[in-house]
């Protein structure tokens, strides 16, 4: 306990940090009343909205303005949806957490009996075809896999719809996509766990009991061979996050991803900070998820 | 959360993974040469670029839009992976776009890796407060994905290759930083360090000549690996419309020009995709060997 609140308590100047990055990085990007109002604006419209914006304070006001706004979850107004962007921004977040989950579904069922598979006939024509598969599953771009799906299951068959979102059909591609590259480097993981599990004192123990080799594989070996592989999939949040925002561009997938590409398209710098910031939060929210988790779940890993 | 990964490898070490056969070290230094094999080929393509392309890559025929590789059928010899759809030669493209890939690749990795390195010496070796400073500016790139944090300054900045090669190694610095802090922590209570200590060599010498070459081999290891990582990155962005502009040829651009032609022309959009996969399948190879052959006990992951 009192480590997840020593934890708890470093996250907060990182957050300060990140909202110094979002704020420097729109500072930087320039005038935004330019954007905002038609070009023939008479100049007292544009100093005035300028005024009403606070843009004509030094940086380090504006960077305070900013912080303030921050904490009651204000970034300002979208300009393209014409409302606070916080609130645009999370309405998109349940579709990209539904991408992301269905991803993992997919990677749990394609790399858990691989993994053992591998791990349990190591050097067999099997582990060959299995670790092979993984590299390649790494190697491939995830939006080139996507398209290459599209052009299998759409294009030929006809069997899956191309984009969009709303029946399971609709998540199957896109969750295949993005759930592959995660599934090599589980496969990878839960491949070289077993295989150090396996040859530890309390395996030989309970095969010398005469435990059917069965119980001593999900048993004993593959439940502690899991538990780096919880941890270290909740510290992928970043890249899955990272995945998700490109997948969701190959399939028109309604969620953050889509919403953020179009936002820096359309310059809507209100809409990327909320986005960059609400991704930034749950990535920190997992990784100390993953650190409690880490702890909880093998004793051996003292608390200090 | 630096600290979780090293306790992984701490747990593997005491056990006895070790033991491999002799047909896994086969199977392994295979796959190395295999990786060498094909980066050498990719090295070589690019530099020859211009004597072996048989086409202008930027060369448009309006006459010859979308033609077909040339085995399908009506297909030609005179473009042997068929045309997209401005009828510019896609072979030759494929063949410039490695330029672009590597040249990305290498030198965002050596802009990271310079900043990276600084940055792990200097918190490794002198601790306290600013270790805790560098440390959670860490935690906050970290907490943003790559892909997201380097469209977002793309999206401000405007795209061009300068820009790209400056972004990408400026969002990738943290996990040379990580690497090169936890091996410097270790070094620093080292005899050497210590007697260079106490002789009075300057703080300046020790960092970068008793430390620096002492985390070499683990570099080279995340170098390699990363230059996979990036060379993908830069499809990605390409790919989004926000990395390699025209005339510039970028596999994720080719890419991006054939998604739309999909349905109808199938090659535009997959023999980039290939290229960037076999490049990148190469370059993983190439690092998982000169893993196993500088330290098998590491456990570096490379997150895509």
């Amino acid at each position: 306990m009192k480590y997840f609140i020593k934890r708890l308590i470093q996250a907060v100047p990182v957050l300060f940090i990140i909202s110094f990055i979002i704020f420097s990085l729109v500072y930087m990007a320039g005038d935004p009343v330019l954007l905002m109002l038609p070009e023939d604006a008479p100049q007292e419209d544009k100093q005035a909205l300028r005024e009403a914006l606070n843009l004509d304070e030094p940086f380090h006001v504006q960077y305070m303005t900013f912080v303030g706004n921050l904490m009651q979850g204000q970034f300002g107004k979208s300009f393209t949806y014409g409302q606070e962007a916080l609130p645009i921004v999370l309405e998109r977040l349940p579709a990209t957490i539904e991408l992301a989950f269905a991803a993992i579904f997919v990677a749990t069922i394609i790399s858990i009996p691989f993994g053992i598979w591998s791990a349990t006939k190591k050097d067999s024509l099997g582990d060959v075809f299995i670790s092979g598969g993984a590299v390649l599953g790494k190697a491939m771009p995830n939006f080139w896999l996507g398209i290459m799906l599209i052009l299998l299951f759409s294009v030929y068959l006809g069997a899956l719809p191309v984009s969009g979102r709303g029946t399971i059909f609709h998540l199957i591609l896109p969750a295949i996509t993005l759930g592959t590259g995660i599934a090599a480097q589980i496969t990878r993981l839960i491949r070289s766990n077993m295989l150090d599990i396996l040859h530890q004192e309390y395996i030989r123990t309970a095969r010398s009991k005469g435990l059917k080799e069965f119980l001593v594989i999900y048993k004993h070996a593959l439940r502690n061979s899991l538990i780096p592989v919880v941890t270290i999939m909740a510290l992928q949040t970043s890249s899955l996050i990272g995945g998700a925002i490109i997948t969701e561009t190959v399939f028109s997938w309604p969620g953050l991803g889509q919403l953020l590409i179009q936002a820096i398209n359309t310059r809507d710098m209100a809409i990327v900070q909320a986005s960059v910031f609400v991704v930034a939060l749950l990535v920190i929210m997992m990784n100390l998820l993953a650190d409690v988790m880490y702890r909880f779940l093998d004793p051996r890993i003292n608390l200090k | 959360m630096p600290s979780l990964v090293n306790e992984t490898s701490n747990v593997k070490s005491f056990t006895t993974r070790k033991r491999k056969t002799l047909f896994s070290q086969i199977f392994k230094s295979r796959t190395g040469v295999l990786g060498l094999f094909i980066l050498t080929l990719v090295v070589l393509i690019a530099l020859l670029a211009p004597f072996i392309s048989p086409h202008d890559p930027a060369k448009v025929d309006i006459t010859a839009t979308l033609l077909p590789p040339s085995w399908v059928e009506g297909g030609s010899a005179e473009h042997l992976l068929g045309t997209d759809n401005m009828g510019r030669d896609l072979l030759s493209r494929i063949i410039y776009g490695s330029q672009i890939s590597l040249l990305v690749g290498i030198s965002s990795v050596v802009v990271a890796g310079l900043i990276g390195v600084l940055i792990g010496l200097v918190s490794g070796y002198y601790g306290g407060w600013i270790d805790n400073v560098l440390m959670r500016i860490v935690d906050a790139f970290l907490s943003i994905p790559n892909i997201l944090f380097t469209l977002v300054i793309l999206g401000i900045f405007g795209p061009s290759l300068i820009t790209l090669i400056l972004v990408i190694g400026a969002t990738n610095w943290v996990n040379y930083a990580r690497i090169v802090r936890s091996e410097v922590l270790s070094l620093k209570e080292r005899e050497f360090v210590k007697a260079a200590k106490t002789m009075g060599v300057r703080d300046f010498f020790i960092l970068f000549r008793h430390l620096l070459p002492n985390v070499v081999s683990s570099l080279s290891v995340v170098s390699t690996l990363s230059v996979a990582t990036t060379i993908i990155l830069e499809a990605s962005l390409s790919f989004l419309g926000l990395g390699i502009k025209p005339p510039d040829v970028s596999w994720g651009g080719i890419l991006s020009d054939g998604r739309d032609y999909l349905a109808t022309h199938w090659w535009v959009a997959t023999f980039p995709g290939l290229a960037i996969t076999i490049t990148v399948l190469g370059i993983i190879l190439v690092g998982d060997w000169l893993r196993d052959i500088f330290d098998p006990r590491s456990n570096i992951q490379n997150d895509i």
